[in-house]
């Protein structure tokens, strides 16, 4: 790599899609989840976050998303700090959450325009949106039915279609796919290597690790709250001479029941 | 402003889909306003038109008693029905005559029945004598009748069905005490004439003393500009049911907050760059709406269908600023209640429970099912504290005295303080949860 010429100075690096630094926090009168944790993401990757049940993976997903505030530590999307009550940072990122998260009273449209218009769209791009979205994903015959009427995997993909509709560059994924047949998960993952390919970076948390290693390109394993790999997938199972991320999982995380204390 | 216009849509079409809601919205009060309105008013014509069926069994067989039976029949209050049919009373001992009373009545027959005793023209006139002795006396001529003091009570006795309320069972005493006074006191008349003047008393001065009543003029004593409207059930009910429909919407509004935070759509708003302040505003203005609805259905029932089913038509208020204004500040109490209920319950079960049984509290000490005036003096803090009170004297203030706007201020200055109170406590509530 040639040195910038005198006289320039070389331009900043890329800010990473997602930084996480010295990250601490736990619920009130428990034991710290995170301590001292810190992670980066980088842009235009499909990263995989995985781990047991309790590993912390949903307690993270909601601290930079901003459903929590960290007690210590700092976390940027694409250089922008995540705080609470600060809205700005909510248009660069979209969230598809484990659960249903729309009106089931509705049709796919009519959740296409109240979210769509919450996350900042005018009338003109939310229909634009809407039929490219619907035909994408195959619920354009059904655009005005009610969703309660709609099985568990047209469910599923108008919970994607929600979450991308303001093309955030970077799209949180929770679950995306739990409870939906073969078909519906193939075209799933299918239409988000077709966003990551279009630059939207993608970080993905599943229990399905088959279908993880389909679609993610970096992952990282939490337990307890600590990063215990991280890496490019491919590299990852070489270094620990595994054959797959299951393989891979259990190797580094145990095979003893991760039952919560209740 | 576009974010706000896509979530009143989103809100009146989850409302338009929520039928049990509607029903509970519209369909519950506009059934209780029927009911009850139509209840109140049989009663009011139980009184007021239709007579009352009333036993009566006269043991004596003197004049007294027979004057006695026309002054009941000409009060209008009372079917008279003579017991035994067709027979003398007289030929009853009083045991037995109370018995049959009590028959009768026990087979509904009648709610009241009167046992005049056999010696009621004996008691009267010997009363009669006594008083004109001592009338006599007092203006120092020599007595020309010689009887003794009678001082006990007339022994007529009056039976009821247990069933009849009291206030009911007063006023049928009441008349039956007036009637029994003109008795008594035309025989005190004619006693005393025929003492000074040793002839009868002529009829035309009898009826001129006796009938010569002054006429009693029945007006609402708080009407403004002279409205002389008598209240009646639909006055009363349409604007007490009209507040209970509008705060009922914290069955649909309350638990479909809770709805909202409990299931995912929550969780992704709340990660969208819109603050939920949005969706409370939009939901104030779409519950808002559906507040004013109800007023104008209820009032329209009221107003259109009423008098075609027979009921008393609504008379509406003179001064129509002022039923906007009151109605508006009801709804927006009312929203604001059912916000406050959503804000803080944890599920839907609560909202719909707590908001339910609450209004149905706040409705009891806020005068809507018993009259404010009838509570216990305990009970004056808590009537104070009810929005459902202060809306109701508002109403009252326009619908019954025919007030207007300057009329009603107090209570609007209250209505706002409570809904001030509600809205910093929902604000509060959301603050606290990161909400807004």
């Amino acid at each position: 790599m040639n040195p910038p010429p005198p006289g320039t100075t070389q331009p900043p690096a890329p800010e990473p899609a997602l930084r996480i630094s010295d990250l601490s926090f736990g619920y009130p009168g428990q034991p710290p989840i995170f301590a001292d944790f810190a992670l980066e993401v980088p842009e235009d990757s499909r990263f995989g976050l995985f781990g047991p049940n309790g590993a912390g993976k949903t307690t993270l997903m909601q601290l930079i998303t901003g459903l929590l505030t960290p007690s210590r530590g700092d976390i940027r999307i694409f250089g922008q700090p995540v705080v609470r009550g600060e809205r700005r940072v909510n248009k660069l990122f979209g969230f598809v959450p484990q659960d249903l998260s729309f009106y089931e009273e509705l049709s796919p449209v009519e959740n296409l325009a109240f979210f769509g218009a919450w996350s900042g769209l005018d009338r003109a791009t939310i229909r634009r949106r809407t039929d490219e979205l619907l035909a994408i994903l195959g619920l354009a015959d059904v655009r005005d039915k009610k969703v309660a009427q709609f099985s568990g995997g047209m469910k599923r993909r108008v919970n994607l279609a929600i979450g991308v509709i303001h093309r955030p560059r970077l799209l949180f994924l929770d679950e995306p796919t739990v409870g939906v047949d073969v078909q519906t998960r193939a075209a799933i993952i299918r239409y988000l290597k077709e966003l990551n390919s279009e630059g939207m970076t993608l970080i993905y948390t599943s229990h399905q690790l088959g279908e993880a290693e389909s679609l993610c390109d970096r992952v990282a394993l939490i337990d307890q709250g600590r990063i215990v790999a991280q890496d490019a997938l491919d590299a990852l199972l070489a270094a620990h001479l595994s054959s797959g991320l299951e393989g891979l999982f259990l190797q580094l995380t145990g095979k003893a029941y991760r039952d919560i204390d209740v | 402003m576009f974010k706000l216009s896509a979530t009143i849509s989103k809100d009146v079409r989850v409302l338009l889909r929520d039928r049990i809601g509607l029903i509970f919205m519209f369909g519950m009060p506009i059934l209780l306003v029927l009911i009850v309105t139509s209840i109140q008013n049989s009663t009011f014509e139980l009184v007021g038109k239709n007579k009352v069926s009333l036993l009566i069994c006269n043991r004596d067989t003197g004049v007294a008693s027979r004057e006695f039976i026309r002054a009941v029949d000409t009060i209008g209050f009372f079917q008279l029905m003579p017991v035994p049919a067709g027979a003398a009373g007289s030929s009853l001992s009083g045991a037995a005559a109370a018995d049959l009373i009590h028959e009768r009545i026990r087979h509904k027959d009648a709610f009241l029945g009167l046992v005049i005793p056999a010696d009621f023209s004996a008691r009267i006139a010997a009363r009669a004598k006594s008083v004109t002795g001592k009338v006599q006396a007092s203006f120092g001529l020599d007595s020309t009748v010689n009887a003794p003091d009678s001082q006990d009570s007339l022994p007529v006795s009056l039976y009821y069905d247990p069933v009849l309320q009291e206030s009911f069972r007063r006023s049928a005493e009441g008349a039956l005490y007036s009637a029994l006074q003109l008795v008594e006191s035309k025989q005190i008349l004619r006693t005393l004439y025929y003492a000074l003047n040793e002839k009868a008393l002529p009829d035309s001065l009898e009826r001129q003393l006796l009938n010569n009543r002054t006429r009693i003029d029945e007006l609402p004593a708080v009407s403004r500009k002279d409205n002389r409207d008598l209240p009646n059930a639909t006055q009363h009910n349409i604007p007490s049911w009209t507040i209970f429909a509008m705060f009922f919407v914290v069955l649909s509004l309350g638990s479909g907050i809770v709805r909202e935070k409990r299931n995912g759509s929550f969780i992704r708003l709340k990660t969208l760059p819109t603050s939920y302040a949005v969706a409370i505003f939009s939901k104030q203005l779409t519950y808002l709406v559906v507040t004013l609805s109800q007023a104008v259905v209820i009032f329209a029932l009221g107003a259109w269908l009423f008098p075609v089913i027979g009921l008393p038509p609504l008379h509406f208020p003179g001064d129509w600023a002022a039923l906007i204004v009151v109605t508006l500040l009801c709804g927006w109490c009312a929203v604001s209640y059912a916000i406050c209920i959503g804000v803080f319950a944890q599920t839907e079960e609560q909202a719909n429970g707590f908001g339910a049984v609450s209004i149905v509290i706040l409705a009891a000490v806020g005068g809507l099912m018993v009259p404010s005036f009838a509570m216990p003096g305990s009970f004056h803090l808590a009537m104070s504290l009810s929005p459902l009170h202060w809306c109701l004297e508002a109403y009252y203030g326009l619908f019954l005295e025919g007030g207007s706007l300057k009329d009603v201020w107090a209570n609007i200055l209250s209505l706002f303080l409570i809904i001030a109170a509600l809205q910093g406590l929902s604000f509060w509530g959301l603050k606290r949860k990161n909400l807004i």
